[in-house]
């Protein structure tokens, strides 16, 4: 009997290790999914024309659903749901997602904790480009899409491409030569656009509105037009999460697991330059996201790709939704400003927890 | 005897216009524990970084299972030689056991991740190497000499028939140093695992390989049991030191 009894017990410890590690799994992701959804319905239903949760989850389940309720709110309500707070919500919840994953992978990618998605120049390039595109004298729109939007997301792209094909040259060690590279390059972007902005005269404001971020002029075209490419990310991304953690023992040891580095790289690369030029052209540059989601994450989880990008995803995405609402309820303030207001605190309290032997 | 496991034929390497190996013939075979040895630019890590495939020879060629390296997959290549770096600076905090876990990436389903033969081999590795204890700690906060073994254990979960070392004891204390030793020559004894590698240490090498290959000048020197290989005069001239600092 003992002999039976002896070895399930050596196996008892794992296995509730296991177990209880895929049910605390299975919580954060249904609290994702959870939080997801309040921003969802706090998102649509809360404004100066305000409707009670009932109200918005019987008129979101109506509309998009095809629910067979009979509507209790007036049509203006429904007007305002679904052609101003759905899409802006949802492009919120979009540009979160996005970032998240391409701060996840340019943390991973270059090994530092510090990279957020704006690290290669992409947030200088962005910049560049939009002010550019406010002192054309062109004023052209596709679906509500402007020349600033396409200019916004080819100088974010631009930027990384370049950053990318000028570090190959260099003779550092290839993550080195790769951050500081994004550096000059984001420099120079940025004297760009200093010079851009001294001679922006009257369109000063615009420019600056846009750089500061937000989703005050956001309509259903800016999601049409953002979606495709991050939800295209975002599946590339976690189909090469394997790469993404195989990088976290650095370069020649992955190549040792039997990663091709140099393609990978470059593969990753493009996937969260691409993620964080959607996000940029519809929604200028909102800082601390990209940043903050993914350590959270980590925090949480561990390092694992396939489980940071995901979960971060879905946590930058409520996160992005719950700050752009608090922005518009003073009327209108720059996104930005909330998520660093409430992101830089929270961020501060976690790293005083790590330091105090936070587990994983 | 049956083929060889790893062989050099011929192996010729420069790096910015230096010789780095000159001609080297090396053929290891299945289940045989072999330590490099030579004095610092000797060309041992080099001849390493050939057998692993992260560096193309100028001239010669490389077999593995009696297959030309250049015919392998670099995830083939994976799944047969597991190579222990000789430290790994973690970017993030880690948990030990998903540490070892990314010993199974050349195993593990590209898209879906690690099965249940993964993660059972993620088990036994870490039991193999006897770090049970340690499983769930930051493998950030461990010790060097058990941040060595965990490394170790990733690459026995990577159920590879032959592993590779450079330095495996290089910044241990002497305790460490034994300990990493003595595991190495179990996984070899007991699980029949192809061990090579790199060692500075001229006293640990005889001591714990029954074959040593010593490298000076990129060129190999020595090859047999320690005694052979190892002799006073050996140690005179290659390394220029006198042979009763070596401590045999």
């Amino acid at each position: 009997m003992n002999a039976e009894v002896v070895p399930s017990l050596a196996h008892a410890p794992a296995a509730v290790r296991a177990e209880r590690g895929s049910a605390r799994l299975a919580l954060l992701v249904l609290a994702g999914i959870g939080l997801l959804v309040l921003a969802l319905v706090a998102g649509v239903g809360l404004g100066n024309v305000a409707l009670d949760p009932g109200t918005t989850v019987a008129l979101l389940a109506h509309r998009l659903l095809g629910w067979p309720v009979a509507p209790t709110w007036a049509p203006t309500s429904e007007t305002i749901v679904l052609e101003l707070r759905l899409p802006r919500v949802l492009t919120a919840m979009a540009v979160g997602a996005a970032l998240s994953l391409a701060g996840t992978t340019f943390q991973g990618l270059l090994r530092n904790p510090l990279a957020d998605p704006y690290v290669l120049g992409t947030a200088s390039g962005a910049a560049l480009g939009a002010a550019i595109a406010v002192l054309l004298p062109v004023r052209l729109f596709v679906l509500g899409l402007g020349v600033i939007h396409g200019l916004a997301f080819i100088g974010a792209l631009g930027a990384v491409a370049l950053v990318y094909r000028l570090s190959r040259a260099s003779s550092l060690g290839s993550l080195t030569g790769l951050l500081l590279t994004g550096y000059a390059v984001g420099s120079l972007l940025a004297a760009g656009l200093a010079l851009t902005l001294y001679l922006s005269g009257a369109h000063l404001r615009q420019i600056v509105f846009y750089l500061l971020g937000g989703f005050g002029t956001v309509s259903w075209p800016h999601l049409v037009a953002a979606l495709p490419l991050i939800a295209l990310g975002g599946a590339v991304l976690l189909l090469r999460a394997r790469s993404l953690n195989a990088l976290l023992l650095g370069e020649e040891a992955a190549a040792h697991l039997g990663i091709d580095v140099t393609r990978e790289r470059a593969l990753l690369l493009a996937t969260a330059a691409l993620l964080t030029a959607a996000a940029v052209a519809v929604s200028g540059l909102i800082g601390f996201v990209g940043l903050v989601v993914p350590h959270v994450t980590r925090l949480l989880v561990g390092p694992n790709a396939r489980l940071v990008l995901p979960l971060g995803a879905l946590y930058g995405g409520a996160f992005l939704a719950f700050a752009d609402l608090v922005a518009r309820i003073p009327g209108e303030l720059p996104v930005g400003i909330i998520t660093a207001v409430v992101g830089a605190p929270f961020f501060l309290a976690l790293i005083r927890r790590a330091r105090a032997g936070y587990e994983l | 005897m049956s083929g060889s496991a790893a062989e050099l034929r011929g192996v010729e390497v420069r790096l910015d216009g230096r010789a780095v190996l000159r001609g080297v013939d090396l053929a290891i075979g299945p289940g045989e524990r072999v330590a490099l040895v030579g004095p610092n630019g000797a060309g041992k890590t080099t001849l390493l970084r050939c057998l692993v495939g992260s560096l193309r020879p100028a001239a010669g060629g490389i077999l593995l299972d009696e297959v030309p390296l250049d015919e392998l997959s670099r995830e083939s290549v994976a799944r047969r030689i597991a190579v222990v770096p000789q430290a790994v600076a973690l970017p993030f905090a880690m948990r030990v056991a998903d540490v070892v876990a990314l010993g199974r990436i050349p195993h593990e389903h590209p898209f879906l991740g690690p099965g249940p033969a993964d993660r059972a081999a993620v088990a036994a590795a870490i039991e193999r190497v006897g770090l049970g204890e340690l499983a769930g700690r930051d493998a950030r906060a461990l010790s060097m000499g058990e941040r060595q073994l965990v490394l170790i254990a990733m690459a026995v979960a990577q159920s590879t028939r032959m592993l590779v070392l450079d330095e495996p004891t290089v910044h241990l204390d002497l305790r460490h140093q034994v300990e990493v030793m003595d595991l190495l020559r179990d996984l070899n004894e007991r699980d029949g695992a192809t061990i090579v590698a790199v060692l500075h240490d001229l006293a640990l090498a005889a001591h714990f390989f029954p074959r040593i290959v010593v490298l000076d000048a990129g060129r190999i020197v020595a090859d047999g049991p320690p005694s052979e290989a190892l002799g006073p005069e050996r140690i005179q001239t290659v390394f220029g030191v006198d042979p009763a600092l070596v401590g045999r």
